[in-house]
């Protein structure tokens, strides 16, 4: 039994087909990435995962229980955490009542909420920004928000979907080492990331999709290398 | 079977002046994105400009649309230049801000009215107001033809408007695509006042076609407000061709309810549908069209 | 504990005091009704301001409760007091059955369906003369003549439903409610049932909604469904005390209901009989105006935006005591 694996999942708007026969397994522990062009389908999976949009065919196993028609907040109540591209602050909150309202995921007492959103936040070095509104921080710190938020509910997998998009590089070498400590924490993760050197780099397999469907899949060295992925990325010569 | 085919009747051609209502409701809603809760307060100071007409001017009410139009444009226009317009810019909590406005707008014209022309009722006595004609025992009531004759022309004005003229097609744009549509170089904030004018102006013009088969009080406006959201669901948001339809079904509706239920359930019949269009078929009628 | 609250000392005070230091039973009723907008108001507060869904329909909830308690009377033969007992709990339930239907929708689609619904309930209570008396209304004997224990039940009543709903905002609950207002979608994603939450915060709401109605059966002796299933004068004026005071905010809706009913009073009075008759009948017309204001430049209402007001303010004197100087 994987840890987390797709078969053959599918996914058509009308008679648009944004995900088609996708299948692959995400082992315990390790860093997967799932890359492709724009508008390959990528963000499409991830919605698919975490239930908000419903499958069409095909599904989804998460430590051998299926996931199809789950709404997402069971999903996220069996340990599926994630972020979102374009990052959606509770804006009228402070960062620390986000974090808190994440880590009610698993306890109803106030303090124990507090303890786990302080803890994470200072875990992803938010801690000295707990007061401010959500609404008012830079872009750099609303992905680690989201990141936070993701990490407050406790999940066992985590879906981060362009955390480095619009980051300085500095700001980007941060989040390679943040998402790292995460993994070393015992969470798996499966991340979208368009930046090539950040995938590269942290990625144990990578999973190359255009779209909806697979090209490629294997080490960091091997899709970088491999035709297909070229070709989807800079077209044919 | 007779009484049937002639409340059957009755609504059809009601319902074509309820098709302008849903219209201008329709416009507003599919531009802006918010919910018009004045159309039917707009729709009651037509009829009352258009009562005024006959009083004073002794001038039919069919031809004070030519008056009641214009004159409910302007008050559309100032309405979203300087009420709804600015609180786009405003952080405020209830993403509603608009809608609330224009309650607080319906309420200011109800009472606004109120204080000119009291709360008594009014009617517009013409010399056809109780004419008939009949076909095959089916009686057509004379007022209700002409407006059903009137509203027609006025939805293929609209629909030569939207379709043809290069502001009808800015229009279209907005209304499917607003951050698309500013970055092809259209003035949204423009279309948006233009767009809350012809509403209220085809409010006006179904309020005038009504005025001779209603009798008209401050307090009409309501009623009428909530009407026109009824028929812009049940045509599927945003859709103008949908809006005729949901127009001529309520109506069909209402005077079904009023004969086979009774008059007073006649109002409930449309929030009926309304609530089963809303939860069964989010699309509204149109969504049948597309399998 | 935390250090006391002593505004909050001083209007408890204030209020007990009040019938005792005002014997006209004019202003007690004036305030008996305030403190009944108090609860309606920090009800729909909590679902509109707390959670984002804008109801247009809390005289479903209003009227359920105020007719529990009247048919008491009429049909079961109880004492009217039933009400204060029943009407909550049937509110509820008639909120979770709306609940159910409305909340697939989002936004103004919810707001339309509350408004729908609340017609519907409205013209059902008219039409279904044989249970509800139909237009005729319904007519009780109230128990007390005296003004003073219906003031202290209203008092109580408010205390009762701003404490409960300060304590919900403070605790996991109200951390939802919030999130769910402010981004569904990423509420969802941690972990939170919208829907579940949503229906909690509808339950709580029409609770005490049902339970201010009970108590205006009770208090006033008289009901028809034009009055307590009214969209204007209930579900609208429900918002206009959330909006005025401020939503979002525990004490908006207080202040909001006092201003509003103050106001109301003000004008049905012609400023308490100095200004001429025909006043009176603006008071709606104010209503409106002060709606336009508010949400053009108070957006968040008096509590919500107290410190743009004293900011402003504070320029204000700042302005004159500098061309003062010159």
């Amino acid at each position: 039994m994987a840890f987390f694996e797709t078969q053959r999942l599918t996914k058509a708007f009308g008679g648009l087909i944004a995900v088609s026969d996708l299948s692959f397994k995400v082992e315990k522990g390790e860093i997967f990435g799932l890359i492709g062009p724009n508008g390959s389908g990528k963000t499409t999976v991830f919605n698919l995962i975490n239930g908000y949009y419903p499958i069409t065919s095909g599904s989804i196993l998460f430590e051998g229980a299926k996931l199809n028609g789950l709404p997402t907040w069971k999903i996220c109540k069996l340990g599926i955490g994630r972020t979102f591209q374009i990052v959606k602050p509770l804006r009228r909150m402070t960062v620390l009542e986000n974090v808190i309202a994440s880590a009610f995921n698993h306890t109803s007492h106030m303090a124990e909420a507090r303890e786990k959103a302080l803890e994470v936040m200072k875990f992803c070095e938010l801690d000295r920004k707990g007061d401010y509104p959500a609404k008012g921080l830079t872009i750099g710190d609303r992905k680690r928000l989201e990141i936070a938020r993701a990490l407050a509910t406790g999940p066992k997998l985590l879906l981060l979907d362009e955390t480095m998009a619009g980051l300085t590089p500095q700001e980007q070498l941060q989040g390679v080492e943040l998402i790292r400590k995460i993994r070393d924490t015992g969470i798996t993760i499966v991340i979208v990331e368009h930046i090539m050197h950040v995938i590269m780099n942290i990625c144990d397999r990578i999973l190359c999709i255009n779209y909806g469907q697979e090209i490629a899949k294997g080490t960091p060295v091997e899709v970088a290398n491999n035709k297909a992925v070229i070709e989807a990325y800079l077209g044919k010569e | 079977m007779e009484v049937f085919v002639q409340t059957f009747v009755s609504g059809i051609l009601i319902g074509g002046i309820y098709g302008l209502i849903g219209l201008g409701m329709t416009l507003i809603m599919g531009v802006m994105k918010i919910i018009n809760l004045a159309h039917g307060q707009l729709m009651m100071v037509a009829m009352y400009i258009t009562f005024l007409m006959f009083e004073s001017l002794h001038l039919d009410p069919y031809f004070s649309l030519l008056v009641a139009m214009p004159a409910l444009f302007v008050i559309g226009v100032l309405l979203q230049k300087y009420l709804l317009n600015p609180l786009l810019n405003v952080d405020s909590i209830l993403p509603e801000n608009q809608v609330l406005m224009t309650v607080g707008i319906g309420m200011v014209l109800t009472e606004i009215i109120r204080f000119i022309f009291q709360s008594d009722y009014k009617s517009v006595k013409t010399s056809y107001s109780s004419s008939a004609v009949y076909l095959g025992g089916i009686s057509f009531n004379v007022p209700m033809i002409v407006a059903f004759g009137i509203a027609l022309g006025l939805t293929a004005l609209l629909f030569f408007f939207l379709l043809k003229t290069d502001v009808g097609k800015s229009v279209r744009a907005t209304a499917q695509n607003r951050d698309a549509a500013l970055l092809m170089g259209i003035n949204a904030q423009w279309i948006t006042v233009l767009t809350y004018g012809l509403g209220s102006a085809f409010a006006a013009a179904a309020g005038s076609l009504l005025l001779p088969i209603f009798y008209l009080f401050p307090d009409i406006g309501g009623p009428f407000t909530l009407k026109a959201f009824v028929i812009t669901i049940l045509g599927g948001m945003g859709s103008t061709v949908g809006a005729i339809v949901g127009g001529v079904v309520l109506g069909v509706a209402e005077s079904m309810g009023a004969t086979y239920l009774s008059m007073a359930l006649k109002d409930a019949v449309g929030m009926v549908i309304f609530l089963l269009v809303l939860i069964f078929l989010p699309g509204g009628l149109k969504a049948l069209t597309k399998v | 504990m935390k250090s006391i609250n002593w505004p909050t000392i001083l209007v408890i005070a204030v209020l007990a005091l009040f019938p005792a230091v005002v014997p006209s039973d004019y202003y007690r009723h004036i305030f008996i009704i305030a403190l009944m907008w108090v609860v309606i108001g920090s009800a729909w507060n909590l679902l509109a301001g707390y959670t984002g869904q804008v109801s247009f329909g809390h005289a479903i909830f209003f009227g359920t409760g105020a007719y529990t308690a009247g048919l008491c009377v009429t049909k079961l033969e109880i004492s009217a007091w039933w009400g204060m007992l029943l009407g909550g709990p049937v509110a509820l339930v008639v909120g979770l059955l709306i609940g159910w239907i409305c909340f697939r929708l989002r936004g103004p689609y919810f707001a339309l369906a509350t408004i729908a619904v609340g017609e519907i309930f409205r013209l059902i209570a008219t039409v279904w003369r044989d249970f509800t008396e139909g237009m005729e209304g319904i007519l009780i004997i109230q128990t007390f003549r005296s003004k003073i224990p219906y003031y202290y039940l209203a008092l109580f009543l408010a205390a009762l439903c701003i404490t409960v709903i300060y304590l919900v905002t403070r605790s996991k609950w109200g951390f939802y409610f919030v999130a769910i207002r402010e981004d569904q979608d990423a509420a969802e994603s941690m972990g939170i049932s919208a829907f579940r939450y949503k229906s909690l915060s509808l339950m709580i709401s029409s609770f005490f909604t049902g339970l201010a109605g009970a108590f205006y059966m009770n208090y006033m002796g008289f009901i028809d469904p034009q009055v307590v299933f009214s969209l204007h004068y209930i579900s609208i004026m429900a918002i206009l005390v959330g909006i005025i005071g401020g939503v979002g905010t525990i004490w908006g809706p207080p202040v909001g209901a006092f201003i509003m009913v103050l106001l109301q009073e003000t004008f049905r009075s012609s400023f308490f009989g100095l200004l001429p008759k025909w006043i009176s009948e603006a008071h709606i017309l104010v209503f409106g105006l002060l709606v336009i204001f508010v949400i053009r430049y108070m957006a968040n209402g008096i509590i919500g935006d107290w410190s743009k007001i004293q900011r402003l303010w504070s320029k204000d004197r700042e302005l004159l005591s500098a061309s003062g100087r010159n």
